[in-house]
């Protein structure tokens, strides 16, 4: 690594450094392509999946990102990010999970004008950091739309037929408002907050919801992947850490 | 690109210093970094100049404060495209340590790494003149861990995953050497007025 060569032995007593996973393609990061919407999905009240063609897709792995970006007649621009939710057998194709966020420019665009046809232009994918090629055990934990990559690494793990383990707590504030809930197998434990199916408990993230999966502790451990808002990854990373998840070991990404 | 259908973005009014493909977000500060917050006590941080210099050295919390304070007042600007105006960081200007060291004549980019093992390049030049600060306040009040506390770099001028959190420290070398974010695909050196976000921009 680097690190070594550059910073004279300096060891970072919290041992981040993890290096990215996956080497990005500068080539794919440097160009904007056209996606063109070819179906959405509603996911909850106020979520939505969007599927489309972007023929030149370089393909991804599972947790990665790219960049989107609308343009107004004015030449005004909007870009966010956006996970990728669609696994990477899905040639030609992507999907995005966008929550409509209240105000939203670009979310709010998705959620009220967009339709099968339009174009959007996206860059990507990005970053190696986040990415889960299907090789080490994985301890997923999100909240919100931060299920989104996850989805794509659980969807992976399906259509490969992987045997690795992968295990996933996902928090959502009650059942009505659970991405992708149909979807769920085994692998996945809920988590609401706010109301709960009878006899489910309702309650943040907790201890109780670690421990049990870090005791599992697979060949070599776990690699953890957190993803949500900063105030949920902050907590959920919290817990990991206090389970004795070892912090070089997770990584995160913040939805801002 | 081709206009999309529909779209025609929040009414805006033009905001001289935002770069393009930048948006204001007024109030909000959002929290990008890839790891866990570590948890830094002043009293066990340290920063150290190193690599291509007369004299390397090492200051610790008490230390630092005792060279020349100094503020930071602008806007900072994010690759995930939100800017944020009138933000207010004190400090030291890094011009202060460098005096200290002495740079060789040779040394022409930096590898800042933070107490977390981030690491992040930056030319040299970018960090000297008064454009690069260590900043320990944020609106006169201790600089929050999640956004860097106790201390953080800060390059204003470029995009703010340069500004390294949890700085502990710089290395001087005679070349550029990529450093976290830049083996991950982003731009080496991050101008958001030319939008060098990924490499190849
Ligand atoms: C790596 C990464 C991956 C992500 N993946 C996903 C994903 O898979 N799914 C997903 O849903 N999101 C994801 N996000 C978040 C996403 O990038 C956007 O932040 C989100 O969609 C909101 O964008 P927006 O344009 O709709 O809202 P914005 O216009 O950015 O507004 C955000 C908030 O600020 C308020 N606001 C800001 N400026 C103004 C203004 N001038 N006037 C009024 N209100 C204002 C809005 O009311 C709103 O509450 C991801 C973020 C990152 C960094």
């Amino acid at each position: 690594m680097t690190e070594t060569a550059t910073t004279g032995g300096f060891t970072p007593p919290t041992r981040f450094a993890v290096p990215g996973r996956i080497a990005v393609s500068d080539r794919a990061a440097a160009v904007w392509q056209t996606a063109t919407l070819t179906e959405i999905r509603r996911e909850t009240p106020s979520v939505a999946t969007f599927r489309f063609a972007v023929p030149g897709w370089a393909g991804h792995l599972p947790g990665q990102h790219l960049m989107l970006r609308l343009t107004a007649g004015d030449g005004y621009t909007a870009q966010r990010h956006y996970s990728l939710a669609s696994p990477p057998d899905d040639a030609g194709h992507i999907e995005l999970t966008l929550d409509h966020v209240e105000g939203g420019e670009v979310s709010g665009w998705f959620h009220t004008e967009a339709r099968p046809g339009d174009e959007v232009a996206v860059r990507g994918p990005l970053s190696g950091f986040f990415a889960w090629p299907g090789d080490r055990p994985a301890l997923l934990v999100g909240a919100g739309s931060g299920v989104v990559p996850l989805m794509s690494m659980i969807r992976h793990h399906r259509a490969r037929g992987l045997d690795v383990p992968l295990r996933l707590l996902v928090s959502a504030r009650g059942p009505e408002e659970l991405i992708y809930a149909a979807e769920y197998g085994a692998e996945t434990t809920a988590v609401f907050t706010r109301r709960a199916p009878d006899g489910v408990p309702v309650g943040r993230l907790s201890a109780e919801h670690v421990a049990p999966l870090l005791a599992e502790r697979p060949p070599g451990g776990w690699e953890a992947y957190v993803c949500g808002s900063n105030a949920f990854a902050e907590h959920a990373s919290r817990l990991l850490v206090e389970a004795g998840q070892p912090v070089h070991r997770i990584r995160i990404e913040r939805f801002g | 690109m081709n206009v999309t259908r529909g779209f025609t973005g929040r009414p805006r009014v033009p905001r001289p210093g935002l770069p393009p493909g930048q948006y204001d977000s007024g109030d909000d500060w959002p929290v990008l970094s890839a790891e866990v917050t570590p948890d830094l006590a002043p009293a066990d941080w340290t920063f150290r100049i190193d690599g291509l210099v007369a004299e390397p050295r090492s200051w610790d919390w008490d230390e630092a404060h005792t060279l020349p304070a100094s503020v930071y007042e602008g806007a900072i600007h994010c690759v995930t495209s939100w800017s944020k105006f009138g933000v207010r960081f004190g400090g030291v200007s890094l011009d202060a340590f460098l005096d200290v060291v002495r740079p060789d004549a040779s040394a022409t980019h930096a590898v800042a790494y933070a107490h977390s093992g981030y690491t992040t390049n930056l030319p040299l030049a970018d960090l000297t003149g008064g454009r690069a600060w260590i900043a320990w306040e944020y609106d006169g009040e201790p600089l929050p861990a999640e956004h860097g506390g106790p201390a953080r770099l800060l390059v204003p001028h470029l995009y703010f995953w340069k500004s390294a959190k949890w700085i502990a420290g710089l290395t001087l070398l005679d070349h550029d050497e990529p450093g976290f974010w830049e083996q991950n695909g982003y731009h080496a050196r991050g101008n958001p007025w030319e939008e060098q976000r990924y490499s190849g921009d």
